[in-house]
C-alpha cells in the first residue's frame, strides 16, 4: 500500500484530516460547554459546594480516591459515597462525614491509611456539600452499582 | 557529533535518567503501601508518593524531549543551536524548579504547600498530574517557551526538514494545551472537561508528534533510508494521530458529566487510536528492512523497534481493550486503567527517550560508532529486564483489574463486593506486580552500569 501513496498525498491527508478532526472537536466542545451546566445541575452549586471543591483540591484527595472514575485507584470512588455511606440522606451523610474525618487514620494494622487532615467541622460540611452535589451529576448511569 | 552545541543535550539526558530512577523507586514504594498500608505511613502518605511518582514521570519526559531536541535540531537545521547558553540556563532553571517542587511535596503537607505558594491567588493545585503549585506551573511555561524559542530560531535560520517542522508542531501543541492547566472553573465537571485538554491532548495527540519525529530522526540516521520515504510515513502516522486522537478525547467524557453523544463519538474515534501506533511498527520494521547502512550502534535500533512495539501494545492494545463505552462502563477507574497507563507511558514515551539516549549519548561521549559490543551486550540485558518487567507488571495489573471488575462492578448493588474488600483479595496479585517492578528497577541499574563498561580497543581498519 505504501508504494502507492506519495509524500504529498500523505501530507494532504495530514492537513485535511487534521483540520477536519479539529473542526469536529472544537464544535463538540462548544456544545458540551453549553450543556454541562444543566447536566451538572449548576443551579444547585452553592458557595459551600465551591468551597468544598477547594478543600478537595487543597488536600489532594484525588491522590488516593477516584471521583467519577478519575484519580488514583488506592481508595474508594467518592462520586457516589453520598448514596453508599449516607443512604442519600443529607443529614445522615453529613454526620457520617464528621465522624469519619475525625477518626482518621483508622487504627487497623496494615489497612490502607487515610491521613488526618485537621479540617474544621465547617470545612467537613463544605466537603460533604461538594460530594452531595457531585453525586447528582448526570453521569450516564455510571457507576454500575453502589460500590462505585 | 557534527555541531558542538549538540553537547547541551547531555545534562538533559543524564538528569532525565536520574529522575527515572526516582520515579521507579517511588513506584515501588507505592506498590508496597498497596499491600502494607502502614509502610512509611504517616511519614509519606500514598497521595504524596503518587504525586511524586507521576510528576517525576512528566518532568523526566520533558527533560528527555528537550535533550533529544537539542541533539536533533542542529543536525536537522545544519547549523549550531541558536543559543546554547539559553539551553543551559533553561536546564538549571528547570532542574531547580523541579527539585524544589518535589521537596515541597515531600516536606510539608499538601494543604500547607498550597498555602505557602499562595494557591488562593490563582488556584490550580490538587488535580491529577497538575498538582504543581501555580508558581511552578508558571515556571514550566517560561522554561517551555524559552525551549521553543531556541528551537524555532534554529529551524528558521537553518534548513527546514519535515522532521523538524513536525517536532516543532508537537512542541507548540504541548505549550498551547498546557495553558489549560491554568483554567480551573468552580464547576467540577467543566474543570474535568478541560483538564483532559492538557492530559489527553498531550499524551494522545501532541506528544505523539514528538514521538514520531524523534523516531523518524533515529531511523534516518541508523538506516540511511531516503528522507522522502521516511517523511511520507511520518505524515501518515501523525495524520492518523490527529484524526483519531482529537475526537478520541471523547473516550474520557463517557461518565463524568459530559453530554451522552460522547459515548458514540468517543468510542468510534478512539477505536482508531491504535492505528498510528500500528503504523509506527510497520514504519520501524520497514525502514530497518530497507536500510542502506549498517550502523554499529545496534542498541539504538533495538530501542527504536522496541518503542514502536511496546508503544503499540501499551497504547494500542491495552487502550483499545477498554475504550469502547459499553466496556468502559465497567472498567472506568479500575486497575485496568492503571495497567494501560503504565505500559503506554513506558512503551511510547520512556522508550523513545531511551532510544534517543542510546543513539546520541555514545556520540556525545566521543564514540561515533556506538558503545563497544560488550557495553551493548549489557545494555541489551537491561533492555529485556525493563521490557519484561513492565509487561509483567502490566499483566499483573490487568489480572487485578479483571478480578476487581468481576467482584465489584458486574454484580448488582446487593451482591457486589466493597472496594476495600476487593483490594484485600487482590494482595497476591499486587505481590506479583511488585516483583516485576523490582525487575524494572534492576534493569535500569544494569542500564546505568552499561555506561561504565570500558571501551574495547578498536581495531582501526
Amino acid at each position: 500500500m505504501s508504494e502507492r501513496i506519495t509524500k504529498d498525498m500523505a501530507k494532504n491527508i495530514y492537513f485535511g484530516g487534521g483540520i477536519f478532526a479539529t473542526l469536529i472537536f472544537v464544535g463538540l466542545t462548544f456544545d458540551s460547554v453549553n450543556q454541562i451546566p444543566e447536566l451538572s445541575n449548576e443551579v444547585n452549586m452553592t458557595e459551600s459546594v465551591v468551597l468544598g471543591k477547594k478543600i478537595w483540591e487543597d488536600n489532594n484527595c484525588v491522590g488516593c480516591h477516584t471521583l467519577l472514575g478519575e484519580g488514583a485507584y488506592y481508595a474508594p470512588e467518592l462520586g457516589n459515597v453520598f448514596q453508599r455511606a449516607g443512604s442519600s440522606n443529607e443529614e445522615a451523610f453529613k454526620g457520617y462525614m464528621l465522624g469519619w474525618m475525625a477518626a482518621q487514620p483508622l487504627d487497623i494494622p496494615d489497612r490502607r491509611k487515610m491521613p488526618q487532615f485537621h479540617l474544621s467541622p465547617e470545612q467537613v460540611n463544605n466537603l460533604s456539600d461538594f460530594l452531595i452535589w457531585t453525586s447528582k451529576v448526570n453521569t450516564q448511569e455510571w457507576p454500575p452499582n453502589i460500590q462505585g | 557529533m557534527k555541531y558542538s552545541s549538540q553537547m547541551v543535550a547531555k545534562p538533559y539526558f543524564i538528569f532525565a535518567l536520574i529522575l527515572l530512577a526516582g520515579e521507579i523507586l517511588f513506584g515501588l514504594t507505592m506498590s508496597i503501601q498497596y499491600i502494607y498500608g502502614d509502610f512509611l505511613f504517616p511519614l509519606i502518605p500514598f497521595n504524596v508518593l503518587r504525586m511524586v511518582h507521576i510528576n517525576l514521570l512528566i518532568v523526566l519526559l520533558l527533560f528527555g524531549f528537550m535533550g533529544a531536541t537539542y541533539y536533533l535540531i542542529p543536525e536537522e537545521a545544519e547549523r549550531e543551536l541558536w543559543s546554547p547558553l539559553l539551553a543551559k540556563i533553561t536546564f538549571w532553571v528547570f532542574l531547580v524548579a523541579g527539585v524544589a517542587t518535589i521537596l515541597g511535596y515531600l516536606l510539608v503537607p499538601y494543604a500547607e504547600l498550597a498555602e505557602l505558594t499562595m494557591n488562593e491567588l490563582w488556584p490550580t493545585m490538587g488535580r491529577e498530574f497538575l498538582e504543581q503549585p501555580t508558581i511552578t506551573k508558571i515556571g514550566i511555561v517560561f522554561v517551555v517557551l524559552s525551549y521553543i524559542l531556541n528551537v524555532t530560531m534554529t529551524v528558521i535560520k537553518g534548513r527546514r526538514t519535515t522532521i523538524s517542522i513536525i517536532l516543532l508542531t508537537g512542541l507548540f501543541g504541548l505549550a498551547f494545551f498546557f495553558l489549560f492547566a491554568f483554567y480551573v472553573p468552580d464547576n467540577l465537571i467543566m474543570d474535568k472537561f478541560f483538564w483532559w485538554f492538557v492530559v489527553h491532548l498531550w499524551v494522545e495527540a501532541t506528544w505523539e508528534l514528538i514521538l514520531g519525529a524523534l523516531l523518524a530522526f533515529v531511523l534516518v540516521k541508523l538506516t540511511g533510508v531516503d528522507r522522502e520515504h521516511i517523511d511520507k510515513w511520518l505524515y501518515l502516522i501523525i495524520a492518523m494521530t490527529f484524526i483519531a486522537g482529537l475526537a478520541g478525547t471523547g473516550h474520557h467524557f463517557f461518565f463524568m458529566g459530559a453530554p451522552g453523544y460522547w459515548l458514540w463519538i468517543g468510542s468510534i474515534a478512539s477505536a482508531a487510536e491504535p492505528i498510528p501506533f500500528f503504523l509506527m511498527i510497520l514504519f520501524a520494521y520497514n525502514m530497518v528492512k530497507n536500510r542502506r547502512i549498517q550502523d554499529d550502534n545496534k542498541m539504538a535500533l533495538t530501542w527504536a523497534k522496541g518503542t514502536a512495539v511496546v508503544g503499540f501494545l501499551g497504547a494500542g492494545v491495552w487502550g483499545f481493550m477498554h475504550t469502547l463505552a459499553p466496556i468502559n462502563y465497567y472498567t472506568h477507574g479500575t486497575q485496568l486503567t492503571a495497567a494501560h497507563g503504565h505500559l503506554s507511558f513506558f512503551g511510547a514515551y520512556v522508550m523513545i527517550v531511551f532510544t534517543m539516549v542510546s543513539y546520541a549519548m555514545p556520540i556525545l561521549r566521543g564514540r561515533p560508532h556506538g558503545n563497544s559490543p560488550r557495553a551493548q551486550k549489557v545494555e541489551l540485558t537491561s533492555f529485556w529486564f525493563m521490557v519484561i518487567g513492565m509487561i509483567g507488571l502490566t499483566l499483573a495489573l490487568t489480572v487485578a483489574g479483571i478480578l476487581q471488575i468481576e467482584a465489584q462492578r458486574i454484580p448488582d448493588s446487593a451482591n457486589a463486593m466493597s472496594f476495600m474488600n476487593v483490594q484485600d483479595m487482590l494482595t497476591p496479585v499486587y505481590f506479583v506486580r511488585s516483583f516485576f517492578g523490582v525487575m524494572v528497577f534492576l534493569g535500569l541499574l544494569i542500564y546505568f552500569y552499561s555506561f561504565f563498561v570500558k571501551e574495547d580497543k578498536r581495531v582501526v581498519a
